[in-house]
């Protein structure tokens, strides 16, 4: 499928089954636009007519960019024709391992978030600790049921992890023990809200974990409406400078400073540009998950003002780039390169199938976010997966399992989208959240842009 | 090309073949969480 877009002075034309991106001048643009639909002749009759008062544009010119249009074509790097279906439908059914986990090792929290789609924690449930027993049991049911899998995920997620510290640090210990005897590589990401973060506990973490997640909202002000303790206090003042050590002692190793946007930031990248100033430097915001209806709940008014930011936000970072002060963004984190296979593409995220997560008791959820529905329990880590019959729904979860993804241009960027957004959104997670895919498809456009804008500035 | 100019990309149809190896990183360990993007993924293997 081919889409066009105009942003920041940019033509741009996304060949989406090839991968390919084109940046195009106006005449050219207008004559991809129409190629599809209008004979050659008519392409020049019409290009010619609208670019009278343009000398340079001559029948020559035309038939030129029409043979260039025609041999990209060819190549394979325009109109490409997407053959993935069946292709996105075999390889998930046949995929049988499980990869990652996400470990609820603390079912509570130091924080009390009105809008935390956990409930501040509980998911709606009673509080508890993961025991140490229970989480070796799920790091053998990840190794037994990774197949031939060597890189291993998994993510110390809550609650608030670092309420359950020791067992973390027992859990990372276990698995160094197990990796090697099995030919398995543990990654692990730890996501904390940096309330109790210790010296000694951010160098365990530095050192042991792949990945940290600093959960932070951005300006003290907006952080602090939502992220207070049980008190009423706001938390910026004593996880800013947490993260701040944490970060500095990290050693370049990855990390993300991550945020929640709501109704009440729609100007987010102020956020963004204050985490920036505080000198961190990979980032991520996302919008906020919540019923419709809440106060801080997204609404349709506030879409073309998010549209609006994220190509603020997208034009600032080309500029922070080219000061020599840059900062990345997750979602416009694009490597044209060496992205992701097509087989990732099609099959997204994995919830349900290779990646799940894992109650304080043992239970299995298709992931955190399915966490304290009964209709969405899975089995557990002792027995497996009993409740096939909701894997199987999972396992059809693709790039083209719902007719809305298969006529959309962004579908091998979101591989579907999120079920669970689906899910509370529409009740079924074979659904479409149309708001979420307003926002990624815009995210999608931007990131290319920059892509765009750094190419065409090397030249 | 006078008037297009493609960017460099990987050509996602040739992975067809030779990708699959499914050692790259769940989205959802990164740092969204709450939504599902998979193609800010790093591969694994960068010659697929």
């Amino acid at each position: 499928m081919v889409h066009q877009y105009k942003l920041n002075g940019y033509n741009i034309v996304l060949d989406t089954v090839s991968g390919s991106v084109h940046a195009v001048d106006e005449v050219a643009y207008d004559i991809i636009e129409m190629y599809k639909s209008e004979s050659k002749e008519r392409i020049v009759e019409i290009i010619l007519d609208r670019y009278a008062d343009s000398p340079d544009v001559t029948r020559e010119d035309i038939l030129d960019c029409l043979e260039d249009i025609a041999a990209l074509e060819e190549a394979g790097k325009l109109f490409t024709v997407d053959k993935y279906e069946a292709l996105a439908r075999d390889y998930k059914n046949n995929s049988k391992v499980v990869k990652a986990l996400c470990l609820h090792v603390a079912h509570t929290c130091n924080l009390n978030c009105s809008y935390c789609f956990a409930s501040q924690g509980k998911y709606h449930g009673d509080r508890a600790l993961m025991s140490l027993e229970v989480g070796k049991r799920a790091l053998d049911f990840l190794v037994e049921n990774s197949g031939t899998r060597r890189n291993l995920e998994v993510d110390f997620f809550g609650g608030e992890p670092s309420l359950n510290f020791d067992v973390v640090k027992a859990l990372v210990e276990y698995a160094r023990e197990i990796e090697g005897k099995h030919g398995k590589n543990f990654r692990f990401t730890y996501t904390t809200n940096g309330m109790v973060l210790t010296d000694e506990m951010i160098d365990f973490v530095n050192r042991e974990m792949h990945n940290v997640v600093l959960s932070l909202d951005g300006r003290k002000e907006i952080n602090d409406h939502f992220r207070r303790d049980y008190s009423g206090k706001g938390s910026y003042d004593t996880i800013v400078p947490n993260f701040k050590r944490l970060v500095e002692k990290r050693g370049g190793k990855g990390y993300y400073v991550r945020g929640t946007f709501t109704h009440n930031n729609v100007d987010f990248t102020n956020d963004l540009f204050h985490m920036a100033d505080l000198g961190f430097t990979e980032l991520s915001m996302e919008p906020v998950v919540s019923p419709p209806g809440d106060p801080y709940a997204l609404t349709e008014e506030d879409l073309p003002k998010l549209f609006e930011q994220y190509e603020i936000l997208a034009k600032e970072m080309i500029k922070r780039k080219r000061e020599g002060r840059p900062f990345t963004f997750y979602h416009y984190m694009l490597d044209l390169k060496h992205g992701p296979c097509i087989y990732k593409r099609i099959t997204g995220c994995g919830s349900g199938t290779e990646y799940m997560a894992v109650t304080p008791w043992g239970e299995l959820f298709p992931c955190h976010q399915f966490v304290g529905d009964p209709r969405y329990s899975l089995g557990n880590v002792f027995d497996g997966i009993k409740n096939t019959e909701v894997q199987d729904e999972f396992r059809t979860c693709n790039s083209y399992s719902r007719p809305e993804c298969r006529d959309c241009w962004a579908n091998l960027y979101c591989s579907g989208g999120c079920a669970a957004n689906a899910y509370h959104a529409t009740g079924s997670i074979g659904g479409v959240y149309e708001y979420g895919c307003k926002l990624f498809k815009k995210r999608i456009e931007c990131a290319v842009m920059m892509q765009v804008a750094e190419a065409v500035d090397d030249e | 090309m006078k008037r297009i100019k493609t960017i460099e990309t990987k050509d996602i149809a040739k992975t067809v073949e030779n990708g699959g190896c499914g050692e790259c990183q769940t989205s959802c360990q990164s740092a969204c969480k709450t939504s599902c993007g998979v193609a800010n993924q790093q591969c694994e293997n960068s010659k697929k």
